[in-house]
């Protein structure tokens, strides 16, 4: 995976597969404590404590529920490599919650990438699931919640092309790499 | 900033008034994107992406595009697959963003399938 939002949408169509109506995702970024969060959590069937504990191992697979396999492995890695850390936290039949940390300026920490196009592929692949979208820079808030835009918009779908790329726009402005990072 | 501004969304759905939107069964084509960890790796998401903007350049109303996970053929990703109503559906392997934009054109709207990019015509259809 080149940046982080790709493992973003790996993990969360994870989310998607684990049966969740509703995936909410969290990115704070810390910069006095030089911390980067990423936390998603999803109301999918989750996983039994034995399961969980095996779910970063890339060895151990199960096809046929496709909760394990390389996609939370490669997330810790790159955790990992940057100072961070990824915790797994699941009960069946209630959810799963992934959180993955990481050293903000790491010389090996991933690049944010492309946020908006990650949110723009989900929300298109999986209209009937809701995201919900918060990410924390500095003093600034960028919020995206699909109930309220489906709210909003009534019989028109939310994968019409003009919404996506209003998503797009909106999420553009914080969601994307900032200005000169130019590491990983 | 923080929020979609709702004039927006109402502008949207003034503009789209009057457009058919077709749901699963009533489109001409589908398109799904494999986005197992294997194709967003090598490219899912552009490939996506591209589609959307393909769409949305071309008004296209007849063709839905959805994603689903690894079909199990990890080392020819990013794959799709192109269902044109009452045709076999075509399996494309090893796309990139350019691909991409002549199946929309050759085959998606022209119908001929671009046999050089696919790896099987009339394979399973996908969930």
């Amino acid at each position: 995976m080149e940046d982080l939002s790709l493992h973003l949408l790996d993990i969360v169509e994870n989310c998607t597969a684990a049966g969740a109506s509703l995936v909410e995702i969290h990115i704070a970024e810390d910069a006095a404590n030089d911390r980067l969060e990423i936390r998603i959590k999803d109301n999918g069937r989750g996983m039994d404590a034995a399961l969980a504990a095996t779910a970063t191992n890339p060895f151990v697979t199960t096809r046929t529920t496709r909760r394990v396999g390389l996609g939370l492995p490669l997330l810790k890695m790159a955790a990992e490599e940057a100072g961070g850390a990824l915790t797994i936290d699941s009960t069946p039949g209630v959810g799963t919650e992934v959180t993955a940390s990481f050293q903000d300026s790491h010389i090996d920490r991933k690049p944010l990438g492309d946020i908006a196009g990650t949110l723009v592929a989900l929300i298109l692949g999986h209209p009937e699931i809701d995201f919900s979208y918060t990410h924390v820079r500095g003093g600034e808030t960028i919020e995206l919640d699909t109930r309220e835009l489906k709210e909003q918009l009534g019989t028109v779908p939310i994968g019409t092309p003009a919404v996506l790329n209003m998503i797009r726009t909106h999420l553009a402005g914080a969601g994307g790499d900032r200005q000169g990072e130019n590491h990983g | 900033m923080a929020k979609l501004k709702v004039e927006d969304l109402k502008r949207i759905k003034e503009s789209v008034k009057g457009t058919v939107n077709l749901r699963d069964g009533a489109a001409r084509v589908k398109v799904t994107v494999h986005m197992g960890t294997c194709g967003i790796a090598a490219g899912a998401r552009t490939v996506m992406n591209t589609l959307l903007r393909e769409i949305e350049s071309r008004q296209v109303q007849d063709v839905i595009l959805t994603s689903s996970g690894c079909a199990g053929l990890c080392s020819h990703e990013p794959m799709i697959t192109v269902e044109v109503k009452e045709t076999a559906p075509v399996k494309y392997v090893k796309l990139d963003a350019d691909k991409t934009k002549r199946i929309f054109t050759e085959h998606i709207m022209g119908g001929n399938a671009i046999v050089e990019y696919a790896f099987s015509i009339g394979s399973e259809r996908t969930r």
